[in-house]
């Protein structure tokens, strides 16, 4: 009895070992995967930005275009489109809702803000393409889009937005919706977002 | 070796359970917290289903009658909440503390304390999740998915979900790390892999989804969290961030998390019908590849969840055949029971009616994905009753009726009394005729487009609407015909036979009913 005793223990012993090596493995792929998670952030931004599926603009401003589109046989319609977000109040709307452009030629256009929140506030504007086949094509020279802008209460603002179709654009495409969406930041405190 | 049998009468005597409520407190045997997840699912099953009751109640006519718009909409988040993780995941973590030691011939389960942890969690995480419906503002109520921003826009609750959440997960987690690791070191001598049980196998595959995928929901939840209350922007399109983001993280763990509710039943339903067909299951080999390859095809396709949302026409493709090919397996599957029927000598026992149930209606809501999986026509489909009529197909004919299956098969192994088969085939019959009559016309107005998560509708789904009703409340207190019979069968009965069922194949069948307190310290003979 004494030795299938101490035969018991030692298996006891090895299973034990058997059950904390396979349970630590385990718990490191459930740490693992909790970081996957994490990682799919800028995962998905990476190949948002590569593909520019979900009509995400590039945020930085590009220089002129190469060529003055002398060259191009077409036009594409761009339309303007203004959101509110449902957080604040904002008087938001293209100046001009669409206009005919030549690709490879740089146009201006501008979208006016007024404050109606009844206080200071800061507000930023995020901007998607549709179709969004179209966002890596969609190039700014110069952006509101770029920073976030500060308002005394009531305050208005024209913002002004220069931008080129590349020449590349598929054939297929032949209108380009730009939709900004204007955000509330909160009070103005010397905050800049350069993000997109 | 030899006397195995003969040695259960010793360890019977020697240790039994402690005496006392503290026993269901501090116990450490797979049994006991098998029966206690069991209960606990089945006290969340009736506490879901209340919920479900209220949603049809205000379903019955169009306009707004019981409830107000938010509550119906809490209703709807909590329902699926309760249903998904109280009452169907906690069942087969039972079933699977019941049943796997025993099927493969060890002690108990690897990790005993672990195990009285992962349980006990699970109480504390059901009330904070349910103390939101007492609070001001109410429950959660932007749908159990989360969907950012909606969900960061309602009231404080949401930190009580999350936690919820997290306390939910943690106890899967370990649940599924105590059985993976049950399988792995706990096998009786020449329990080879191929040789266990379809149920082992199922629920050896569903706990590596579990803990591949459970964390990613926990991340997803935290990001809510800290986006909610420290100001971080993950969701939020204004500081740089994008909430379709979030339908990506949360599908990512949402669509293996379907398969964790199927993929036990698939290995219940493989017991049972061999048992009463009287024959091996059918491609045995077959059935476990093709249980591994739906677990790797769900890691690839969870953007189906998400056709509208703007992806480019390549995604659609691909999330669409991906799905689509998940219907290869599962066709694999279907088949190989219905060919383990085949000219088989088949007795119709409760068990194998929610069986036979089973096989018809979950190939119906299999089906209907399959609709669902067609891009363009989902787009039409895309959060209508169509999807909703869908999705329970799936999981009340599919999960529900397999755990339902799970307990009269193996009732008599656990109480050691025959459970009363006259009243478990009226509730089979019941539930199934109530249950039809309940979603089958939620297909009707779904193509109609009738949306979901909506407390009113127009007037022509009205008609439809109110049989859905009549069979929600029929189903509901059907199930009370369940109680009755599972408490009946604890009480007393005719005593069952060790084997209990003629055709019954596998270890557990080889220990005496009711299964003692501790089984197999000695490893059985494999044959």
């Amino acid at each position: 009895m004494s030795e299938s005793d101490s035969n018991d223990t030692s298996t006891t012993l090895g299973i034990r070992k058997a059950h904390l090596t396979l349970s630590g493995k385990l718990c490191l792929l459930g740490i693992g995967m909790f970081g996957f998670g994490y990682l799919m952030v800028p995962l998905y931004d990476i190949i948002c930005d590569i593909t520019g599926l979900n009509g995400k603009t590039s945020s930085v401003a590009v220089s002129a275009p190469r060529s003055d589109g002398a060259a191009v046989d077409r036009l594409v319609t761009v339309e303007f489109v203004s959101v509110v977000n449902s957080s604040a109040a904002w008087s938001f709307k293209p100046t001009k809702t669409s206009m005919q452009v030549v690709p490879g030629r740089s146009y201006t256009a501008s979208y006016e803000v007024v404050n109606l929140n009844g206080r200071p506030a800061v507000g930023q504007a995020v901007p998607s393409v549709a179709p969004s086949s179209a966002a890596k094509y969609f190039n700014k020279i110069e952006c509101f889009c770029f920073t976030s802008q500060e308002f005394d209460t009531g305050g208005r603002k024209e913002m002004p937005l220069v931008f080129f179709i590349e020449e590349d654009l598929p054939r297929s495409i032949d209108t380009v919706t730009l939709s900004y969406t204007y955000f509330d930041t909160g009070e103005p405190v010397a905050v800049s977002l350069s993000d997109s | 070796m030899s006397t195995a049998t003969a040695e259960h009468h010793d360890h019977d005597d020697h240790h039994g359970p402690a005496k006392g409520w503290t026993r269901w407190l501090y116990t450490t045997n797979h049994k006991d917290i098998g029966t206690l997840y069991l209960l606990f699912s089945l006290v969340m099953f009736f506490i879901g289903g209340g919920m479900a009751l209220i949603i049809r109640a205000e379903l019955f006519q169009p306009g707004l009658q019981m409830v107000d718009p938010l509550f119906f909409n809490s209703m709807t988040t909590m329902h699926a909440l309760v249903m998904i993780f109280g009452v169907v995941m906690p069942a087969f973590v039972g079933l699977a503390n019941w049943m796997i030691p025993m099927m493969i011939g060890g002690p108990d389960m690897a990790l005993p304390r672990l195990n009285n942890w992962s349980f006990w969690i699970m109480p504390f995480a059901f009330l904070l999740l349910l103390s939101t419906l007492f609070m001001e503002g109410g429950g959660p109520a932007g749908g159990w998915t989360l969907y950012a921003p909606l969900s960061l826009q309602g009231g404080d609750n949401l930190a009580f979900v999350i936690f919820a959440i997290h306390f939910m997960g943690i106890s899967s987690v370990m649940g599924s790390i105590n059985i993976v690791a049950t399988i792995f070191n706990m096998r009786a001598p020449g329990m080879t892999l191929m040789k266990m049980p379809l149920f082992v196998w199922t629920w050896l595959i569903t706990a590596y989804l579990l803990i591949a995928v459970i964390p990613v929901l926990a991340g997803a939840v935290t990001m809510l969290l800290t986006d909610r209350y420290f100001g971080t922007s993950f969701f939020s399109a204004a500081g740089g961030g994008d909430p379709v983001m979030f339908q990506h993280i949360f599908w990512f763990f949402g669509h293996p998390e379907v398969y964790i509710l199927i993929l036990p039943a698939f290995g219940i339903i493989s017991s049972i019908i061999p048992t009463f067909a009287r024959k091996p299951l059918f491609g045995y080999a077959s059935m476990v590849y093709a249980t591994a390859s739906i677990a790797f095809l769900s890691f690839i396709v969870w953007a189906h969840h998400m056709f509208t949302v703007g992806m480019p026409l390549a995604g659609e493709m691909f999330f669409m055949f991906a799905t689509m090919m998940i219907s290869v397996p599962t066709g694999v599957k279907v088949f190989n029971w219905i060919a383990t029927m085949w000219r088989g000598s088949m007795t119709f026992e409760t068990p194998m009616l929610f069986a036979i149930g089973f096989l018809v209606m979950f190939t119906i809501g299999g089906l209907s994905g399959l609709m669902l999986a067609i891009t363009p026509a989902d787009i039409q489909y895309h959060d209508t009753y169509f999807v909703v009529a869908h999705f329970h197909y799936v999981l009340v004919p599919g999960a529900i009726y397999s755990i339902m299956a799970a307990t009269y098969y193996w009732m008599p192994k656990w109480t050691g009394n025959m459970y009363d088969e006259k009243w478990g085939k009226i509730h089979f019959w019941v539930s199934t005729v109530f249950l039809n009559v309940l979603f089958f016309p939620m297909h009707f107005v779904g193509l109609a487009g009738m949306p979901r998560r909506i407390p009113d509708y127009s007037m022509q789904f009205a008609d439809w609407n109110a049989v859905a009703t009549i069979g929600a409340f029929g189903f509901g207190f059907s199930q009370l015909i369940f109680v009755y019979v599972v408490l009946k069968c604890m009480k007393g009965g005719e005593k069952a036979t060790t084997e209990v069922w003629e055709g019954a194949d596998g270890l557990e069948w080889t220990v005496p009913s009711p299964a003692p307190y501790h089984t197999f310290e000695t490893p059985p003979p494999i044959r």
